[in-house]
């Protein structure tokens, strides 16, 4: 029936979050921000490929279910699932018919070309907005690579 | 039966004397979807509503809502429809139990499990007395009121309206619960895009009693562009190009709002030779402000609903 568990309320009741597998689900902590003009159900593949990316998020690990995540994050559940279809499609997640959604192995899903090519306007982004605040070449290039070893480390200390 | 919208209107129009508050009205609304009615002030969102619960009678025009004309709906399509009001109206002198079960008696599929859960929701003393409650507290006994005879179609005309952060979050968070059913719809109308962007799949906007837009949430931001054009010197005059909204020059830029922005508006933007030519994407409430602010030509309108969102 309708609203059976309305009264377990996420924020309010213990959701223990774990699936007839036995499997921990993952606290996900998205951040959404609606008014943003980045569409919300992109807000939540960015930051899941990002959480991926710096290995927060590792293969095998299980992500909440549309619904569950939907009602965590108070959205329309068709948005979640938006999110959670272009996550699979770009091989990030996958969907396990009566088991859930998981993290699964980095397949590259895109072509290396075609990924230069997305690369090409962050960079842009980037130089155009430092140069704007007049850093030199020198200096643009030390804080890129400080980033970079911090990121890289930052993977290191996942345990 | 299910493929059948659950809200249709054709041609739907209604006068106050010689004040025409609806203008020739069509709108569909798929079963299961949740859609969100916007416009400005005045623009004649509740009058729709008004006409499509025939609490009004249009001049010219149909409309029908579960099937059945909206001139001749029965008690017992009533019952399957959720109608809140905007002024919230409930007997001062009644405690919240009270209200709940005079409500009650009035339906046969009065679930107090989903009254309970709502009032709960709210934080709501079945003993308190509707007069001492707050506005929020007041909206949430409405929504209880509303949702406990589980109707398949709830529509609530401008439900956030004075509701603070915490009451408005509750509200959106009942929506979503109501989404559980795959069957049930939610029409609603609201100022706060941010709860739009939360939980509509689809919007329409009326602006001077005419519909100005209606599709998938997505498709209207994604339709609304900002671009921005850079020049080596003063930027020259736009020409006319369908679906601009607005534009402002300044020493050496140009900033165009489309409603559409097409391949050819592109084109056209090209064509006056830029040096550099971005388009920005834009926030829903950008998006709509800009879609509805002031401008010379008001001709547009969005893609026709999708079936899919």
């Amino acid at each position: 029936m309708l609203m059976k568990t309305f009264p377990n309320h996420p924020l309010t009741s213990g959701d223990n979050c774990t699936s007839c597998t036995g499997t921990v689900i993952v606290a996900l902590n998205l951040h959404i921000n609606p008014g943003s003009s980045v569409p919300i159900y992109k807000q939540i593949v960015e930051q899941v490929r990002h959480k991926v990316a710096t290995e927060r998020l590792g293969v095998t690990d299980q992500l909440p279910s549309v619904r569950a995540l939907a009602e965590l994050l108070v959205l329309n559940p068709n948005t979640v699932a938006r999110a959670y279809a272009e996550l699979a499609r770009e091989g990030v997640i996958e969907t396990r018919p009566g088991r859930g959604v998981f993290i699964i192995a980095k397949r590259r899903v895109i072509a290396r070309s075609e990924a230069r090519r997305r690369l090409d306007p962050l960079l842009n982004t980037l130089i155009s907005e430092a140069l704007a605040m007049d850093f030199s070449r020198g200096e643009l290039k030390e804080a890129f690579e400080d980033k970079l070893d911090h990121w890289s480390s930052d993977k290191g200390e996942k345990s | 039966m299910s493929d059948q919208p659950v809200i249709q209107a054709r041609g739907l129009t209604k006068y106050f004397g010689s004040k025409c508050a609806l203008r020739d009205l069509h709108l569909e609304v798929p079963r299961g979807c949740v859609f969100a009615f916007l416009g400005r002030n005045g623009s004649g969102k509740s009058t729709t509503i008004r006409l499509l619960l025939g609490l009004l009678a249009q001049d010219r025009g149909d409309a029908s809502v579960l099937g059945c004309d909206s001139r001749h709906l029965t008690p017992g399509h009533r019952a399957r429809i959720g109608y809140l009001t905007e002024e919230h109206q409930v007997y001062g002198w009644m405690s919240v139990r009270e209200a709940g079960e005079f409500q009650a008696s009035f339906y046969p599929r009065w679930n107090e499990k989903i009254f309970r859960g709502v009032i709960g929701h709210f934080g709501l003393k079945p003993e308190a007395k509707v007069r001492h409650l707050s506005r929020g507290m007041r909206a949430g006994l409405c929504l209880a009121l509303t949702l406990a005879p589980d109707p398949e179609l709830l529509i609530l005309d401008d439900p956030a309206l004075g509701l603070d952060p915490v009451a408005r979050r509750s509200l959106v968070e009942s929506m979503i619960y109501l989404t559980r059913r795959s069957d049930r719809t939610i029409f609603f109308s609201s100022h706060h895009l941010g709860d739009v962007e939360r939980v509509a799949d689809y919007l329409a906007v009326l602006d001077y009693s005419v519909l100005r837009a209606c599709c998938p949430l997505e498709s209207f931001r994604g339709s609304v562009r900002e671009v921005l054009l850079h020049f080596e010197g003063a930027p020259p005059k736009l020409p006319p190009i369908p679906g601009l909204l607005q534009s402002f020059r300044t020493e050496n830029t140009l900033r165009a709002t489309f409603a559409h922005y097409t391949p050819d508006a592109e084109r056209a933007l090209r064509s006056l030779n830029p040096s550099a030519l971005e388009a920005i994407p834009m926030g829903l409430e950008d998006a709509f402000i800009s879609y509805l602010g002031e401008r010379g030509e008001k001709t547009f309108i969005l893609s026709e609903l999708e079936t899919t969102p």
